[in-house]
């Protein structure tokens, strides 16, 4: 161990405590042992902030119809012949830059990303609870809906949600309402795993001595689900949010790429790839290419950052 | 019993059945039968008030299973427990139970799974005092904490503490505050020193004496040793298979065992007097609970089983002169050598 672990820890309160200990912890410590990770994170990192600062950093407002033009349209790279300095990666068929498209597109793409994750996590969560601590018929009747839903491929599901909501809400899809769809239909799509994985822990930790010491005291069974079960099975819930996170960000990009997704007027990362790859074999690659590579990375390093957020949390791996 | 007053807690003809069937699916599919563990069967003794009753046996003997279904942790399928004239089964509903649930607290064999790993000791000690409203405000909640930590011999400063950084003996101090919170009067101790060493089993068995003298209360302890039983109980009950085969006053039974389980249990105790001689070895393996033997259970282990009745016809209850009870044909028949020739030491 660091030499910097010597001393014992101290037990302050508050968030000054919070925030010693949590940079005194074992995690912290493996993030920082891991060169591979401290990248992913900083990759991570990167995209969040130019997600959230897009107007201030992007060169120009790609939803902007006053600010595009079709004369910039399919203008390639500025490093080749033909560029322009304004379009550092070159235009679309619409003559929107491609680095401002996707400095935008990676917003939409994680808001749907998180708020799909946080969806499902909180779906999962809730019935995986229920079922794991309940037991007996409600148990059975809630993994045997989560197993026939996993029967089918996740985008099949999302892509069904996603048409019944169209179908419902009819042309009225359009906009905000649209991303709302999109994300319910990833969410719903996605509760399963953390149904399984919280049903499982949820057994385990209700045979446990501390569970049946709150039985014998008598709390309500509600609060011995919230206080004393959710906190110690939600590990592996942290986990399964960060590698499902990319799986969310890729979910949303197939729709977007067949079409059902976020609306045109607000490409998702996910959009312009489909976009881009109409005019793929005409030449013009880097309409798809940037932005694929830029979710590939991003990808890449969320599901880095998961892969040791599962073997830091598990302590035989330490 | 010649007990005057009314014994704290009466347990009768208690029984548990757990059911152990294969899913439905596989049942159907695959014509498994069901099947059924009977866990504790026909189990029934009484605790005075003040004194301490102990369950012994071997793994599997069903006597954890009494203290959960004395606490309420299992509802049992037959026979009552009758707590302070309350019988249990009569108490309908989480909000009736709560005033009793007060008056008793249950110590876990494992101090490492028995405290919430995420809680602070304060957090923890205070939750009986929380759920059952006995202190107003969080400065009240504090201070009786404080009293509880420096009641088993803990620091009051020690409630800021999170559990892993304390010993096994001192997260067993921390549990045994947490039963107390509720100022109770009767504690079931399921094997409170079993995963201790040695020298801490006995600081926390003698706390434990020192607790029930000050502050009146009444132990059901259940363990499989033998010598830490003798050191506490007041009464014994010995079970085998889910049957309590015979319970008596603690030096009655140390001293004259009745029932032949019971002496092989006692001529497996290590005794440095008796190092290096050979000594009776507990012959055979526990039978499956969920096929026990007909007839007595312990036939098949017993060196008095007759050929016929042990194998058949289930030992009715019998009273021991000088209190307790025994269950075994032998004993019945006086086919039994004297128990005095068992009495251990000099």
């Amino acid at each position: 161990m660091a030499a910097d672990r010597t001393t014992a820890p101290i037990h302050r309160p508050g968030l000054a405590g919070a925030i010693h200990r949590g940079l005194d912890s074992d995690v912290f410590h493996s993030f920082k042992q891991s060169k591979v990770t401290m990248l992913a994170g900083a990759v991570t990192a990167l995209y969040f902030l130019a997600a959230l600062l897009a107007p201030w950093i992007a060169p120009h407002d790609p939803y902007d119809l006053a600010n595009i033009s079709l004369m910039d349209s399919f203008l390639p790279p500025m490093w080749m012949d033909g560029g322009d300095a304004r379009f550092p990666l070159g235009t679309d068929d619409q003559g929107r830059g491609i680095l401002s498209t996707i400095i935008y597109g990676a917003r939409a793409s994680l808001l749907v990303g998180f708020a799909a994750v946080l969806l499902a996590a909180a779906i999962g969560v809730t019935l995986g609870l229920i079922a794991g601590y309940l037991g007996g018929t409600v148990d059975a009747v809630i993994m045997r809906v989560a197993e026939v839903q996993l029967s089918f491929p996740a985008i099949l599901i999302a892509l069904l949600i996603d048409g019944v909501a169209r179908g419902v809400l009819g042309g009225d899809a359009e906009g905000n309402l649209a991303f709302a769809v999109i994300i319910v239909s990833i969410g719903l799509s996605f509760w399963v795993q953390y149904a399984r994985t919280v049903r499982g822990s949820c057994l385990v930790e209700k045979h446990k001595e501390y569970v049946q010491a709150a039985r014998v005291i008598g709390v309500h069974p509600g609060l011995i689900v919230v206080r004393h079960v959710l906190p110690n099975v939600l590990g592996p819930v942290l986990v399964i949010a960060t590698i499902s996170l990319a799986l969310a960000i890729i979910t949303e990009a197939t729709l977007s790429f067949l079409g059902v997704g976020v609306p045109p007027t607000q490409p998702s990362l996910g959009t312009m790839i489909r976009v881009g790859n109409d005019f793929l074999f005409s030449g013009e690659w880097w309409i798809t290419l940037f932005p694929g590579a830029a979710l590939a990375v991003l990808v890449l390093a969320v599901n880095l950052l998961g892969d040791w957020l599962r073997d830091a949390l598990n302590p035989k791996l330490r | 019993m010649s007990v005057a007053e009314r014994p704290l807690l009466q347990v009768r003809d208690l029984a548990k059945t757990f059911d152990v069937s294969p899913p439905l699916l596989n049942r159907v599919l695959q014509g498994q039968p069901q099947a059924f563990v009977q866990a504790i069967d026909n189990v029934g003794f009484d605790i005075p008030r003040g004194t301490t009753f102990s369950l012994v046996g071997e793994s599997g003997s069903g006597k954890s299973t009494v203290a959960r279904v004395v606490v309420g942790l299992y509802r049992p399928t037959r026979g009552s427990v009758t707590f302070d004239g309350t019988d249990l089964a009569s108490i309908r509903g989480r909000r009736q139970m709560a005033p009793l649930r007060r008056r008793w607290a249950m110590i876990f064999q494992d101090p490492y799974a028995s405290l919430n790993p995420r809680w602070r000791v304060r957090t923890i000690i205070a939750e009986p005092i929380r759920v059952h409203g006995l202190a107003a405000g969080a400065a009240a909640i504090r201070r009786r904490v404080g009293e509880l930590l420096e009641l088993v011999g803990l620091s009051a400063a020690d409630g800021e503490k999170f559990p892993h950084e304390f010993s096994g003996g001192q997260r067993q101090r921390i549990s045994i505050a947490r039963a107390l919170a509720s100022e109770p009067e009767f504690l079931v101790c399921d094997e409170p020193t079993s995963a201790l060493d040695v020298s801490v089993q006995a600081q926390i068995l003698n706390l434990m004496k020192r607790l029930q003298r000050e502050l009146g209360l009444t132990y059901l302890f259940i363990s499989h040793d033998l010598a830490v039983v003798y050191h506490i109980s007041d009464y014994v009950g010995v079970m085998y298979l889910g049957r309590l085969v015979e319970w008596a006053p603690a030096h009655a039974l140390f001293t004259r065992p009745q029932h032949p389980y019971t002496r092989m249990l006692l001529e497996a105790i290590p005794d440095l007097e008796m190092s290096g001689r050979a000594r009776t070895p507990v012959g055979g393996e526990v039978p499956s609970p969920i096929q026990p033997p007909d007839g007595c259970h312990f036939h098949p282990r017993c060196p008095f089983a007759d050929g016929d009745r042990c194998q058949r016809e289930v030992p009715a209850t019998l009273d021991i002169a000088g209190g307790g009870q025994v269950r075994c044909h032998a004993v019945a028949e006086r086919r039994m050598p004297p128990a005095d020739t068992h009495t251990r030491g000099g």
